[in-house]
């Protein structure tokens, strides 16, 4: 496993798996956060991975608290540590990632921009829906909004680019795209993604412990629902 | 037990510390802007430093206490009055029920913490207290308050009781009582109206070009109007990678200063989103944070460069003067 250790600031240290998004580097980050989680330090307040990065975040004053005496910075301690432990640590193959399913109602009145996308493209409606749900994606990292994922997967054929004047309310549950993504709008926001589609799941749930519905590493394919099932969806 | 608030002020929200442990689900931190004048106020009154207050921006609200309450209040010059009469900030007040407080406008810096004893009685949200604007989470309902609204408070703790029975001794017939001590003023921030603020050279600062390099540490920058808990928009040279860079999103800190395509540095702050794809020039010192959440637009900064090594060392200088300060209360008040 490649990775370089940066201090950050007087509370967080950078681990860095290289300058690429790849698989390769998704299931490091995967091995690392989950050796993390399980090993507990008590001055690690929270680690927040990114594409190719984990920001440990730690309490100075703890670390400090343990040898007040001690003419070594809290970084430098919390440094030596993670560099220790992560010498310890050996990549596993996660070879079952959890597959996801997220059912969508494409188009019309949850869907507004889909006719532009398929017009952007020089396809039909049906292609961009039939494209868009036959793709296959990897959550690369949560973040932008509680719940969002990064998904990488995204078909060439419908790139689209963001729209000029974004709105100023996008509801919760919205499937878009922009560019080169493809993402789910987890809380009502502004934002310029064409809106294809939106999903009755809840990706932000904020009276559980873990909060959101996806994370690193997970697959996710889009599944069409009529506006019919959209409507009548339980809540799990 | 009950706060009634007659007017909201301009914008006065509940915040704790700050909501951890939920960033890598994008969930951001929020909390006191000024950390520094949250924690001291509420150590003044014994509550411990996460119990969640008011912050206060710039014109502050009127409310009125349904019974007697111990309530500190600390940051920005506030001039806070008890039904009329000027009460002191920095310090542990006992205010009589049926008390009404009302504020002046802020007139140096821009946010001030009311801390009561016992704290809010609101519901836990992913482990904190805070508000979460964007997400209508936390804090008193997901929102900023409105006249009106009445907020229950939870119980004072041990040490806020002799706190209380402390004042209470020598209570006059005044709607309130100050206690007549004070605190190390070397533990409050030197808040200025143009403050120089301390900053460590950000993740990405070599990627900047030499005339970027330069003005960051040389030239003042001013706060646009374009500024709120989430950022800060910084008017003054623009900067400029030296060349053009695609860079992966990471995790950004409070007080990270990041440059977007503009060249318009931004000083991320409570309200931040938990990742970003800017290039970092700098870090402010942990230390000066409290200096940058006391800033308001229209204010000139200017950087000063320290090493990481001075900014911890400054860090945990003021943490033990604050450890000093607990201890200092309840040894005093046992």
């Amino acid at each position: 496993m490649e990775y370089h250790l940066q201090v950050v600031s007087e509370n967080a240290i950078i681990v860095e798996f290289g300058k690429e998004i790849t698989e390769t580097t998704l299931q490091d980050i995967q091995s690392v956060t989950s050796s993390i989680e399980n090993h507990s330090f008590p001055w690690i307040v929270e680690f927040v991975p990114a594409f190719t990065t984990i920001t440990i975040y730690f309490d100075p004053f703890k670390i400090w608290q343990l040898a007040p005496d001690s003419k070594q910075l809290p970084s430098q301690y919390a440094l030596e540590q993670l560099e220790l432990f992560l010498s310890t640590i050996q990549t596993i193959k996660i070879s079952e990632p959890r597959k996801i399913t997220i059912p969508v109602c494409y188009g019309g009145e949850l869907g507004p921009d889909l006719e532009f996308v398929a017009k952007h493209n020089n396809i039909s409606t049906d292609k961009v829906i039939n494209i868009h749900a036959n793709g296959e994606y990897i959550v690369y990292m949560v973040g932008f909004a509680p719940g969002f994922p990064y998904l990488g997967g995204l078909s060439e054929k419908i790139f689209t680019p963001r729209k000029k004047t974004p709105r100023l309310l996008i509801p919760e549950g919205s499937v878009g795209i922009a560019g080169g993504q493809t993402g789910v709008y987890p809380i009502d926001s502004p934002g310029g993604w064409q809106i294809i589609g939106q999903t009755p799941l809840k990706l932000f749930r904020p009276d559980q412990q873990i909060p959101s519905l996806l994370k690193m590493g997970d697959r996710i394919h889009f599944m069409p629902i009529s506006l019919k099932d959209f409507s009548n969806w339980e809540a799990d | 037990m009950m706060l009634t608030i007659l007017k909201p002020g301009l914008f006065t929200s509940v915040q704790d510390l700050g909501r951890y442990g939920f960033q890598k689900y994008g969930v951001i931190t929020s909390g006191a802007m000024d950390q520094i004048a949250h924690r001291i106020a509420n150590i003044l009154v014994g509550n411990s430093e996460n119990a969640p207050t008011l912050e206060i921006t710039m014109i502050g609200p009127k409310l009125k206490f349904n019974q007697d309450s111990l309530i500190s209040i600390c940051g920005g010059k506030a001039d806070p009055k008890i039904d009329g009469v000027s009460i002191k900030c920095w310090r542990p007040v006992l205010v009589k029920q049926g008390s009404v407080l009302e504020f002046g406008p802020i007139s140096i810096g821009c946010r001030a913490y009311l801390a009561i004893a016992g704290g809010f009685n609101i519901p836990i949200v992913l482990n904190s207290k805070s508000t979460y604007f964007r997400a209508k989470l936390g804090g008193f309902k997901g929102r900023a308050l409105k006249a009106g609204d009445q907020i229950p408070f939870d119980t004072p703790s041990e040490l806020s009781y002799r706190l209380i029975g402390n004042l209470t001794n020598t209570w006059t017939q005044k709607p309130y009582h100050e206690a007549n001590w004070l605190i190390n003023s070397s533990i409050v921030p030197s808040y200025r109206e143009h403050p120089s603020i301390r900053v460590i050279k950000g993740r990405q600062f070599d990627l900047f070009n030499q005339e970027s390099q330069v003005s960051i540490f040389e030239k003042p920058f001013s706060i646009s109007p374009q500024s709120d808990r989430m950022g800060y928009r910084l008017l003054g040279p623009r900067l400029s990678l030296t060349e053009q860079h695609e860079m992966i999103s990471e995790a950004v800190h409070f007080g990270t200063i990041q440059v977007p395509a503009d060249g318009n540095p931004i000083i991320l702050l409570a309200d931040r989103q938990t990742t970003g794809g800017y290039p970092k020039i700098g870090q402010i010192a942990a230390v000066d944070l409290p200096l940058i959440a006391q800033a308001k637009p229209g204010t000139k900064v200017r950087f000063i460069e320290v090493t990481l090594a001075q900014a911890q060392r400054l860090f945990l200088q003021r943490e033990r003067m604050i450890s000093d300060l607990k201890q200092g209360i309840q040894s005093r008040f046992r």
